[in-house]
């Protein structure tokens, strides 16, 4: 008798959705004694993605990763990283690869070793380890210095090393503590294209930990910005940069004139407030939280528009004063105050020769355009 | 702290020549003062005359002498064994040691630290004394056994402490990248750790080989007779008169020391590399 063939319901996959996260982490919290390095994170990143955690020193971005790498078991919560629970598993039982901080190179072994330290631990055959090494050394430019010992290379060529070191197992997550924190400028740049340009090229998620928001920006899909252990914001980049939610993002990624501001009036769609130090603009009431009196203003000194004459198309337009004047060489930063006494950082290109330029004392006409403010609140509760 | 290549350094300032002059003679002055008696102790092992004092032609006979000592060649063959596994057993507990007091927490482990250096600053009639009393104690027949526990107990201190410095100065991320790898924390020992301290392995079990080679005093506490030690025979010899067969042995020492000298510091270049 030919039995029917049944939908297997409880399967655990089958009530997975098909974009199950790579990484699923979920209410996790670790203390060390009594300070609270992580507090009550969730957060789930796709498979593929290129993510981003962003914070000050001892924000508990390095401690979230090192319990994504096992290094660090949590105190409360889960973590399951391509549907299974890792939680409690030991950090050679896990499917993920880190990139250390100081590359942690094998010194007494050559780049081919070191390289291929990985999978002679696996117990890949001798054939199938040479063919893959000399890939990975093909997809990292070291061709050439296979049998290099690390002291024998420089700074960059190490970074790639520990790069090639850690993919070459294929793992289903690579880990990057600050990789890119102890190159020069100049390589640190070029670094953060190709490291984009490669995790594209092998469509492997990238955990990636610093606390330069420059880098988060050029490289991430997504950041995760970290204060204090707790997550601040959980966004694209130009999400968090354009739309942040608290003041404390909106003054880590990028620049921004921070102002406490107080709701005097509603007139329709639109609000007045009054600044710090006096000055009044208006705002859309949209972007003003509900119910609140007291907010702040957030202004990037970008947006901060400055002429030698009044500014049409703008919500808001002033005089104000330079204070002082900073050269930078594409950019000047000045800062102006306004009548009321209200002080706003502000950037200008430093364009073309037929441009004048502006100097300490000079009068000036401010414009504050709709689109470019952002409010947040005054006492941010950390979006989740 | 590390010190520049000898090449890049610079030379003392020449405007101080007389300062450097003197500083310079008495250089070789100390150097006269600790080699010079070495020199002369090898030169008269080569005399045919008795004394120590008068050259009166070149001989090997005190070498062939030696040779054919049994009871000195027989020290020898007992020393060599006592401090070989002495060496081996200091260097086995001394890194095993070293790397638990480093990598892991635990309760009083400073004055674990200062416990385990003891030995090496205890005065070694103390140590002698009290050792004896305790094999006696246990009544553990002076030999073999009872003089290797001795050496052991302030040789492996000395491996203790050199791999110790070493691992102070080794990047904690080594052993995690090992272990992320794959590697079970055995194995990242094994092929990361390990190599790493080869060289303070190899220092630290070069000290705890000569300390024994050359321990007398503890020796004499600990020792029977059928496990008499060089040191022991030479000191018993000695105190019949000198003798020009104890020069002779003296260099064929001095000799194998340098050479074993020369030998561990290219392995630890090797290791280092």
């Amino acid at each position: 008798m030919a039995r029917s063939p049944r939908p297997e319901l409880t399967h655990p996959l089958a009530s997975m959705p098909d974009t199950a996260p790579m990484i699923d982490i979920r209410n996790v919290t670790k203390r060390f004694g009594a300070f609270t390095a992580v507090a009550d994170i969730s957060l789930q990143i796709q498979t593929g993605e290129f993510l981003t955690l962003l914070g000050p020193s001892g924000c508990g971005k390095t401690t979230l990763l090192r319990m994504l790498s096992g290094f660090e078991t949590p105190d409360v919560g889960s973590i399951h990283i391509a549907g299974e629970e890792v939680t409690h598993l030991a950090p050679y039982r896990r499917n993920v690869n880190q990139v250390f901080q100081s590359y942690a190179l094998f010194p007494h072994m050559s780049v081919r070793d070191n390289i291929g330290f990985g999978l002679r631990m696996q117990k890949v055959s001798d054939v199938e380890t040479r063919q893959r090494v000399a890939e990975v050394i093909d997809l990292v430019a070291l061709g050439g210095f296979e049998d290099r010992m690390p002291h024998q290379l420089s700074g960059g060529q190490r970074q790639r090393v520990a790069l090639a070191r850690a993919i070459v197992p294929r793992p289903a997550v690579l880990l990057l503590d600050e990789p890119l924190s102890a190159l020069d400028a100049k390589l640190r740049h070029q670094m953060q294209i190709e490291l984009k340009r490669l995790q594209k090229r092998l469509a492997m998620t990238f955990v990636f930990v610093t606390h330069d928001q420059e880098e988060a920006l050029t490289m991430s899909d997504r950041i995760a910005v970290f204060n204090k252990g707790r997550l601040e914001q959980f966004g694209t980049a130009t999400e968090i940069y354009h739309q942040p939610r608290t003041a404390f993002v909106a003054d880590f990624i990028g620049e921004a004139n921070l102002l406490d501001a107080e709701l005097l009036s509603r007139h329709g769609t639109t609000g007045l407030i009054r600044l710090d130090g006096g000055l009044e603009v208006r705002v859309p009431l949209s972007a003003w939280p509900l119910d609140e009196p007291r907010a702040i203003l957030s202004v990037r000194p970008e947006k901060v528009c400055i002429s030698a004459a009044p500014i049409e198309g703008a919500e808001n337009s002033f005089e104000a004063t330079i204070t002082e004047e900073i050269f930078q060489g594409a950019i000047d930063r000045l800062k102006v105050r306004t009548e009321a006494g209200t002080v706003f950082t502000a950037v200008v290109a430093n364009e073309s020769a037929m441009m004048r330029p502006f100097h300490e004392g000079d009068r000036v006409w401010c414009g504050l355009h709709f689109d470019d403010l952002i409010v947040v609140r005054a006492n941010a509760t950390p979006a989740t | 702290m590390k010190l520049s290549p000898i090449a890049k350094r610079p030379l003392l300032p020449t405007g101080l020549r007389l300062l450097n002059w003197s500083l310079g003679a008495w250089t070789a002055l100390v150097f006269l003062f600790l080699y010079l008696p070495i020199a002369v102790l090898v030169f008269y092992s080569f005399n045919t005359s008795k004394l120590n004092v008068v050259w009166e032609g070149f001989t090997f006979k005190w070498y062939a002498a030696l040779a054919e000592n049994t009871p000195l060649l027989g020290a020898l063959k007992n020393s060599l064994i006592i401090a070989t596994i002495a060496t081996i057993l200091s260097v086995l507990i001394g890194t095993v040691g070293a790397w638990l007091l480093h990598r892991y927490r635990y309760r009083f482990a400073r004055s674990i630290q200062t416990l385990v250096c003891i030995p090496m600053i205890m005065p070694e009639i103390v140590m002698g004394i009290s050792l004896l009393i305790l094999f006696t104690v246990s009544q553990l027949e002076l030999g073999f056994t009872t003089v290797i526990l001795a050496h052991v107990t302030f040789c492996f201190p000395f491996v203790l402490v050199a791999v110790q410095a070493r691992l102070h100065g080794l990047d904690p991320a080594l052993e995690e990248a090992a272990l992320d790898l794959g590697a079970t924390p055995l194995k990242a020992f094994l092929l990361v750790i390990m190599p790493c301290l080869l060289p303070a392995v190899i220092s630290g079990g070069l000290m705890a080989f000569t300390l024994s080679l050359d321990e007398y005093i503890i020796t004499v506490f600990t020792n029977g007779l059928e496990s008499r030690t060089l040191p022991q025979e030479v000191f018993g010899l000695a105190r019949k008169g000198l003798n020009p067969m104890l020069n002779a042995l003296s260099a064929v020492f001095i000799v194998t020391t340098v050479a074993f000298v020369i030998f561990s510091e290219y392995l630890r270049r090797l290791a280092a590399r």
